[in-house]
């Protein structure tokens, strides 16, 4: 089935870029979607089932898979509104391009969730670069040309830092004399591996998947592409590309887990994790654009699962939760962030304010995918990062967990004030009746839809999402 | 022999290091790709004959020629100026390459392996290093580039002291070689060669947080 899902999301892909028809364009779109979830819920009856020798369906992948899958058909059909309702100067060719673009990035990142192997991720990350290259430069702009020349080279840097975390992870494996470089291979000879060559290559791996996932060191290149990238794309790169980066790590982690060699992956992930925390409450704090300070609250999120991955615990579990229920709750905000744009023309917090009177569905949604992200009690977030919590202070780390609450209270306040700015104080010069464009309320009903699943999978989890949870962490624990 | 190509290739560095013109920084990525193309041949004695063919025609071929004579092509097309414009003098620059050497090597000596080469090990981290900090020290993005491929003529050398025993490694390794090198240099550079007059980073600085 993964064969033919590749080789279908391939034809489709290229279809989509070389036809120039609009209505053939949107059939294949929703084929593609057709496809996508005929072969995620193919995969819920064929878990860890090996399949083209390089693809196991386990619980972590298939987790993430079916959230993609959730995410995927909004962030296409928004997409569609993008480029139709309010942007004239489209051609043919770039809405087939863009779509062919989102099309091979929803498929790279599918199937690298489900790779088995860490040569078969990479080369899927380096896929996710290309398509996502495509999208950022979607607009032809200096400024989006800034944008995909830092992300392309950043992300070139950071994908040869993984192959160099590769190539110390063979050396590690030689002097054990293992030969099959598969994850399922190195959990079961973690204890034979050479030390020295494993902690060099998990500090290059980790370096290297933090521009996918979103963390300190490498995450400049993601805001920027977030910024440029039309907001559907945004929603894509902030959501599903970061887990891809949380896969490598998590499957990398897994191999030092249950080793003296853990102590070791720990600190770098929490030096890396709180240094996420705070940069991100550094910029929010002071931050005027919309877009990049979605994008930062991103990076703030990525901080806390990882800091829950390296204190253990009850904290594994609750990073897994954390980044499903980040899935659906980050592109809401990407997805809204679209009407706001269509309202104001501009994206700097100066120039907005009102929101209520303007657009009300949207302003009610915004104010509830405020609470979502910054994780306030009802919103399923809190769930998680209550857990996270709850790690760090079953590890005895009191002072870890002040120094986190604190930034998140800063990281808060600067969130508020922008979005409040943006909802209730009144324009100096209030828009003209002329100008407003008429936001249909059926637009925000998939962004409702996903608050309202993130809250039920966080307060009534499924037993079937619990044991697959369960499932993943006991690759660490 | 292979000690001495490798030598060689960290010589190379401490000369990139100080050198002023564009053209001896493309001149001694032709020197570096030959030096590969020579490492090639010598290492990966036990790889089957068509993979190491394709690999040495990839180190000929795309490092010693293809990517300079682009890069030679895009210096004159845009017209940018020939200094490389570093933002530290010359003979800190040095210090810090040589640094970075040491560094390598003492890096090396806590290394208790015996099926790698030190010599390899020592050289691939040294040029890695020194590529990244051609990035940060020179001001044109044609610098940065070069020193992308730097790195990646470091991450060659260092496929290449596993490449016996795992050929598919060295593989994927040519296949980034070529990924990134077009993605970045092909579609982009072009680009930016055609929007911006004289590509230098300053005009790609207005993204910021504000």
């Amino acid at each position: 089935m993964i064969v033919l899902f590749l080789i279908g999301a391939l034809l489709i892909s290229c279809g989509l870029f070389f036809n120039r028809n609009r209505t053939v364009n949107y059939i294949l779109v929703c084929f593609y979607l057709a496809l996508l979830w005929l072969f995620g819920v193919y995969e819920c009856f064929h878990l860890n089932q090996t399949e083209f020798t390089f693809f196991t369906v386990d619980s972590l992948g298939l987790l993430l898979l079916l959230v993609l899958c959730l995410v995927a058909g909004p962030a296409l059909f928004h997409g569609y509104r993008y480029l139709e309702k309010h942007n004239a100067d489209e051609t043919p060719h770039s809405r087939g391009l863009f779509f062919g673009a989102m099309v091979l990035l929803i498929t790279a990142c599918s199937v690298a969730y489900l790779s088995n192997h860490i040569a078969v991720t990479w080369i899927f990350v380096e896929i996710t670069t290309l398509s996502a290259s495509a999208l950022i430069y979607h607009h032809r702009t200096l400024r989006a040309l800034e944008g995909v020349w830092k992300y392309v080279f950043i992300c070139a840097i950071s994908i040869t830092f993984i192959y160099v975390g590769i190539l110390f992870l063979s050396l590690s494996m030689k002097g054990a004399g293992i030969e099959d470089m598969s994850f399922a291979s190195l959990y079961q000879n973690r204890l034979l591996l050479d030390p020295y060559w494993l902690k060099l290559s998990f500090l290059f791996i980790f370096t290297g998947f933090t521009a996918k996932f979103g963390l300190v060191p490498m995450y400049t290149a993601g805001i920027d592409a977030k910024d440029k990238a039309p907001a559907p794309a945004g929603a894509l790169l902030s959501s599903i590309l970061m887990n891809l980066g949380f896969v490598g790590v998590y499957r990398v982690y897994g191999i030092m887990a249950q080793t003296p060699m853990q102590e070791w992956a720990r600190a770098i992930m929490i030096i890396s994790g709180l240094l996420s925390i705070f940069v991100a409450a550094v910029y929010m704090t002071r931050i005027k654009n919309i877009k990049r300070m979605f994008a930062y609250s991103g990076i703030e999120h990525m901080g806390l699962v990882v800091l829950g991955l390296a204190v253990g615990g009850v904290g594994v579990y609750a990073a897994i939760l954390h980044i499903l229920l980040h899935t659906l709750v980050k592109p809401t905000l990407f997805f809204q962030y679209n009407q706001i744009y269509w309202v104001y023309q501009s994206k700097s917090v100066n120039d907005i304010g009102d929101y209520f009177k303007y657009n009300k569905t949207g302003a009610i949604l915004l104010l509830l995918a405020f609470f979502s992200a910054t994780a306030m009690p009802p919103s399923g977030l809190f769930v998680s990062e209550f857990m996270i919590f709850q790690s760090l202070f079953e590890s005895h780390q009191i002072l870890m967990l002040l120094v986190v609450v604190l930034l998140l209270t800063l990281i808060i306040w600067g969130f508020g004030s922008n979005i409040f700015k943006l909802l209730f104080t009144p324009l100096e010069k209030e828009l003209k009746e002329s100008q407003i464009p008429h936001i249909s309320p059926w637009e925000s009903l998939s962004q409702y839809v996903m608050l309202a699943f993130s809250v039920y999978l966080a307060y009534n989890p499924p037993m079937e999402m619990v044991d697959l949870i369960n499932n993943a962490v006991r690759i660490i624990q | 022999m292979i000690d001495i190509l490798l030598i060689l290739l960290s010589i190379s560095l401490l000369y990139m290091s100080i050198a002023n013109r564009l053209a001896s920084y493309l001149r001694i990525l032709v020197l570096q790709g030959l030096i590969l193309f020579g490492t090639t041949y010598l290492t990966l004695t036990e790889v089957n004959t068509l993979n190491l063919l394709l690999i040495m025609l990839e180190t000929l071929v795309f490092k010693a020629i293809a990517v300079p004579w682009f890069m030679n092509y895009v210096i004159k097309k845009n017209k940018i100026t020939r200094e490389a414009e570093p933002y530290l003098p010359n003979f800190l620059s040095l210090l810090i390459v040589t640094l970075i050497i040491v560094f390598a090597i003492i890096l090396a000596s806590f290394m208790k392996n015996e099926h790698l080469d030190k010599t390899f090990f020592v050289v691939a981290i040294s040029t890695i290093f020194t590529g990244l900090y051609l990035i940060v020290s020179r001001k044109k993005i044609i610098t940065h580039v070069i020193g992308y491929i730097v790195i990646e003529n470091g991450v060659m050398v260092l496929s290449l002291a596993v490449g016996n025993e795992m050929p598919m490694l060295v593989n994927l390794g040519v296949m980034l070689d070529i990924f990134a090198s077009v993605l970045i240099l092909g579609i982009f550079f072009n680009k930016i060669g055609d929007v911006i007059k004289d590509p230098d980073v300053d005009l790609l600085s207005n993204l910021k947080d504000n």
